[in-house]
């Protein structure tokens, strides 16, 4: 994000002082100079879109779905103290799509399995991102039968993928942060803008 | 378990209550003993089992399919019985041709073939005659094809490796 900080470079004041010229602010006794000195180091100047995407970027919130064994993995990684995704703003897993801001496609995908994710994906609302974790949900692993769809993206828009079986914790978390950083540039996007898919809705079934 | 006398024992009570052609073969391997029945008597040799023996085996373990490709007939359904009471396990097989892959049921002896059941049509073809819900249970319901006999295709996508890219079609893209 870019950040047009004050230019105003000063020793940095002890905590005491302050406070002691924030009460002074509120009670209106500062003016002239100093006013303005006070307001420019505490503004912080930048694009409506550009807060818009940092805010996206840092609470994008999970789906709580699980295919196979690395849901296990993606459980841990979500929900763990020792992972900690909380520091990227993603731990607070959503059950309800209408809610959930990212799927994590975490494992082997079905033929019998791909409709359903599909609906989920639909219900989810604009913005919404989706992450196809480990080798199942890529290219369907070592899974190379009539049972499963070889590519989770043959139905779904990818934003992310990570390979793996299943990936490390710090894989997942780093295709997260990749994630965090495509939508620093285009959140404001729906799915088919980002994925060039314009006109491929439903005939008559609106712009979901 | 039977012991191989037993097993034989078993097949003459079958075959005195019901017919000499219920019984088809017996085996015996690894301890492990096995009455071939015709499929069209499979019903009637596992209610004589269940009810009316002298040994009874009140539970079906298991009920599963098999395709033995080379050999003919090619299709096999499986019964694995059990007798609470005397410890003792038994199988019973059937073979079927992929010409005629039809049977009766065994969901009104054995109320949990009937999963079972529809697992061996949906992977095998087999259909059970007077089963009350005959439809697929795994797959999707508008699969075609049992997915499970060895001569459906693997299916799948070709997989790219140094050995076969001058293969497959440009693989460059």
């Amino acid at each position: 994000m870019e950040v047009i900080r004050s230019k105003v470079d000063r020793a940095p004041e002890d905590f005491r002082s302050r406070q002691l010229r924030a009460q002074q602010m509120l009670r209106g006794d500062l003016d002239g100079t100093d006013l303005e000195e006070y307001v420019e180091q505490r503004l912080l100047l930048t694009k409506f879109e550009d807060a818009q995407n940092w805010a996206r970027k840092n609470a994008i919130w999970p789906l709580g779905f699980g295919l196979a064994c690395c849901a296990i993995e993606m459980i841990t990684v979500i929900g763990s103290p020792r992972n900690d995704l909380a520091r990227f703003g993603a731990e607070v897993i959503r059950f309800s799509p209408r809610q959930a801001d990212m799927l994590i496609l975490s494992g082997r995908v079905s033929i019998k399995m791909a409709p359903v994710i599909r609906r989920i994906y639909d219900q989810m609302l604009e913005p919404k991102w989706v992450i196809s974790m480990g080798a199942c949900a890529s290219s369907a692993g070592m899974f190379n039968n009539y049972a499963l769809v070889a590519g989770a993206d043959k139905f779904l828009p990818v934003d992310v993928y990570v390979p793996g079986c299943p990936p490390r914790p710090e894989a997942l978390i780093y295709g997260i942060m990749k994630l965090q950083d495509k939508i620093t540039n285009d959140s404001g996007l729906g799915w088919r803008e980002r994925h060039k898919a314009e006109g491929t809705g439903e005939v008559g079934g609106g712009h979901a | 378990m039977p012991d191989a006398t037993g097993l034989e024992l078993v097949a003459q009570r079958v075959r005195d209550a019901l017919d000499d052609d219920a019984v088809v073969d017996t085996s015996f391997a690894y301890g492990a003993a096995t009455l071939e029945v015709s499929p069209a008597r499979a019903r009637d040799v596992l209610e004589h089992l269940k009810a009316h023996d002298a040994e009874p085996y009140d539970l079906l373990m298991s009920l599963h399919g098999c395709d033995y490709l080379p050999e003919e007939p090619r299709l096999g359904v499986h019964y694995q019985l059990l007798s609470m009471a005397r410890r003792e396990r038994l199988g019973v097989k059937a073979r079927l041709t992929t010409e005629q892959p039809r049977m009766p049921t065994v969901t009104d002896l054995f109320p949990t073939a009937d999963f079972q059941e529809r697992e061996v049509y949906d992977f095998f073809g087999v259909i059970f005659e007077g089963h009350p819900d005959p439809r697929r249970i795994l797959m999707p319901e508008d699969y075609e094809g049992h997915p499970q006999r060895r001569d459906f295709p693997i299916g799948g996508e070709p997989v790219l490796f140094t050995f076969n890219e001058h293969e497959l079609p440009r693989w460059y893209d």
